[in-house]
């Protein structure tokens, strides 16, 4: 069974399809190939990611000074709910599981492809579907939706805008989400390559899969909270409504319920491509294997019992808040086991700084500083002074962004040889690291300092003490933009015309390099069996692909 | 592992990795229902006077002819499945369209229900339901969400258990690979035991 030798045909899942038809669109929108999946998120949710960058933009300009600049309240109401809906549901809850989750998880375990193939392709279709009636309800009338991505209640019932549908459409999401989730669940348990036992699966495996539960766990919760407000709308049933005897805080509980577990389906993912680059560009195995998987499990877990935090000043008791603030303060012990062991790689690592090394150091910088200041909001005393400021904002920029945005292009710069089988410039992927640094410091830090001094978030105005920090930001978002439409040229001018990739340019020694760039359609020419530790560079002397001018002899 | 070709690439079958795929997905049912649960038991508390009072406007014997229905089918999908497993195909059958005829026997009852509930004026925003004191106003509420969800559960299991009855009869489903019909039984067990659920909630705790 292990090592099957029955050679299959050498064309690439480029050229070959899973469908009849082996080019033209729909052998893309109807593939049932992971690779294929992958790739149709890929640019979907680029498109999306592109959209809330411009909103993101327009909300920085009209902030560039005190009163209106470019747009009236309402329209700016409007925009930063769309930038925040779009953001989080359509581009980082999504993002790195949906694309290179669909990609190399199957890759990085052996097999062929997902468990249920066709599922995933519905969970694709599915979330277009979502994404489209998200642009949907910008359109139809009533306005386009302007209660901030959080839905509080009870605003979200009395507002004349379109709630119901951009609801409707995160409802939907949160379907596709849940089948993704279920599929890679029963993916690790079902498909594992001859060999591979689970302390054996790369840390991007083991990151996924702890993901993927949280997505079955969580995400209905929200889904019937998400509902709740729907039939309010629609019937006034009054689950929410103090008038008629229900809490609006209890929404509040139920939708942080799902949602902050739903940060760490966010960063999760990222956290784990962190844990395949930093070996590979160390060449050294990864220092405490076993404790970054389990604390991948503990995250997943512990993430469960935080979700008041959001609520400090909402009116909860005073025993609930603290013990909230507790538990808060121990989701930072396994990120920190998680960032102790990277560093830990590093040392006395040959160290090889190519662009996604450079983006993962980004990452590392930024992340201390969003879990630092996490602290910070964690903490029942301070949390009261800066609760509902731009050093929230900050923050989860600085998490969500800093760390997840930037490893999905850290992820991107790492598997790009592998996923389209040409190189990209990468000199101009150095500079892009270097130009994202600044552009993300300039951006969000002055918000830090806002918050700290008062300024609210969310207003439309401000007073004119703050304007000063308020440029400087919005000068940041101009940079911001500018490096990422240099990536966008990066990649897709490479894609086009870029050099042919070798199969295993930086010398990764996980199973998805142990096949061609790009793979062919049935994910390996002959079946591997796993004999060694997922981190161990000592088979690179055995391995088919090896970077180009070395040998290890 | 010998399908190489690369035509039938995806037609790998994996009977334990289906049936793992289908619990999970019960898994996020049900959470979908605990959430609902949990509304109910935090309004319950806030509110046991009215809700007592709420609870005994409904009628506990429909509830209980319902219990039964579907309790029934129940045992006639569990039926039909062993059926097909030792190769009884019209057994199998047969089994499964009275499963569905339970089923509608089911949202029959619930369209009475429901009607006589709203002719007397008790429906969600009516000016009677809100003429009572809080406590009846969510009570009613939740009933109709948790049982409208919960009839909306029936209607897809119907809807499910229909396509594999077609399965059956063309006989892609059969002694041999029955993995579909396990997990529609699968999720029609689920629908009866939320329903075991709801009924004590709402009918029977006075």
């Amino acid at each position: 069974m292990a090592n099957g030798t029955i050679a299959i045909s050498e064309k690439s899942f480029f050229e070959e399809g899973t469908t009849k038809k082996a080019n033209g669109i729909l052998s893309w929108l109807l593939s049932t190939d992971h690779k294929r999946i992958g790739i149709m998120y890929l640019f979907s949710i680029a498109i999306f990611f592109f959209v809330g960058v411009i909103f993101g933009v327009l909300m920085r300009l009209e902030l560039i000074a005190p009163g209106r600049t470019i747009m009236d309240a309402q329209t700016y109401n409007t925009i930063f709910t769309l930038h925040g809906v779009i953001m989080i549901f359509l581009f980082i809850v999504p993002g790195i599981p949906a694309v290179f989750g669909n990609f190399f998880l199957p890759l990085q375990l052996g097999a062929k492809d997902v468990a249920f193939p066709r599922l995933n392709l519905l969970s694709f279709w599915i979330y277009l579907i979502g994404a489209i009636l998200v642009l949907i309800s910008l359109f139809v009338k009533g306005g386009p939706i302007d209660t901030g991505w959080t839905f509080y209640m009870p605003y979200s019932v009395r507002t004349t805008t379109n709630v119901s549908l951009a609801i409707f459409a995160a409802f939907v999401l949160g379907f596709s989400s849940i089948l993704t989730g279920l599929n890679f669940v029963t993916t690790v348990h079902r498909l594992r390559a001859p060999g591979m036992t689970f302390f054996k699966m790369p840390l991007f495996v083991w990151s996924t899969y702890a993901t993927a539960w949280i997505q079955i766990i969580a995400t209905p919760v929200i889904g019937i909270t998400i509902l709740l407000v729907m039939l309010e709308r629609y019937f006034g049933v009054g689950i929410f409504d103090p008038a008629l005897g229900g809490d609006p805080i209890l929404f509040q509980h139920m939708f942080w319920i799902y949602s902050h577990p739903a940060v760490y389906i966010m960063i999760l993912p990222a956290m784990g491509v962190v844990s395949e680059i930093i070996p590979t560009f160390a060449r050294r195995t990864i220092f405490g294997y076993r404790a970054i998987a389990m604390s991948s499990l503990a995250i997943a877990f512990i993430g469960y019992l935080v979700w008041a935090h959001h609520m400090f000043t909402s009116g909860m008791s005073d025993t609930a808040a603290i013990i909230f603030s507790f538990l808060t303060f121990i989701v930072a012990l396994p990120s920190a086991i998680k960032v102790f062991n990277w560093v830990a790689t590093l040392y006395k690592g040959s160290i090889d700084p190519q662009p996604p090394f450079l983006w993962v150091m980004n990452f590392i910088f930024l992340f201390t500083i969003g879990g630092l200041t996490g602290l910070v909001l964690g903490t029942l005393a301070t949390n009261i002074h800066v609760h509902d400021t731009y050093f929230v904002v900050a923050h989860f920029h600085y998490v969500m962004f800093g760390g997840t945005g930037t490893i999905f292009f850290a992820a991107l710069y790492y598997w790009f040889p592998k996923m389209s089988g040409k190189m990209y410039n990468i000199k101009l992927a150095k500079i892009n690291a270097g130009l994202f640094f600044i552009a993300f410091n300039t951006l969000y830090f002055p918000k830090f300092i806002l918050g700290y001094m008062g300024m609210p978030r969310r207003y439309y105005d401000y007073l004119p003490e703050f304007a000063d920090l308020q440029l400087i930001s919005t000068i940041g978002s101009w940079i911001m933009f500018l490096t990422i439409i240099l990536i966008i040229y990066n990649l897709v001018s490479a894609m086009l015309s870029g050099e042919k990739s070798i199969a295993n340019p930086w010398g990764g020694v996980t199973l998805e390099w142990h096949t061609p760039s790009p793979p062919p359609l049935e994910n390996f020419d002959e079946i591997p069996t796993v004999t060694h530790e997922p981190y161990d560079f000592s088979q690179l002397k055995t391995m088919k692909y090896i970077p180009k001018g070395e040998t290890y002899e | 592992m010998s399908n190489h070709s690369a035509q039938i690439a995806h037609k790998h079958r994996d009977d334990v990795g289906s049936r793992m795929g289908m619990w999970l997905f019960l898994f996020t049912e049900l959470l979908l229902f605990g959430g609902l649960f949990l509304i109910y038991a935090v309004y319950r508390h806030e509110y046991i006077a009215q809700f007592r009072v709420a609870a005994m406007e409904l009628n506990t014997t429909i509830g209980a002819l319902n219990t039964i229905i579907l309790l029934t089918s129940s045992l006639t999908v569990a039926l039909s499945i062993a059926a097909l497993q030792k190769g009884n195909k019209i057994l199998s059958i047969l089994l499964l369209i009275m499963t569905n005829i339970l089923a509608f026997a089911f949202m029959i009852n619930k369209y009475f229900e429901w009607s006589a509930k709203i002719h007397h004026g008790i429906y969600p925003g009516s000016e009677h339901l809100l003429n009572l004191p809080n406590g009846q106003i969510l009570f009613y509420g939740l009933y109709y969400i948790m049982t409208g969800l919960h009839g909306l559960h029936v209607i897809i299991g119907l809807v499910f258990l229909t396509t594999v009855l077609a399965f059956i009869i063309t006989g892609s489903v059969n002694k041999n690979n029955y993995v579909k019909l396990e997990n529609a039984g699968l999720y029609w067990h689920l629908v009866d035991l939320i329903w075991i659920f709801l009924f004590p909630l709402f009918y029977l705790i006075q």
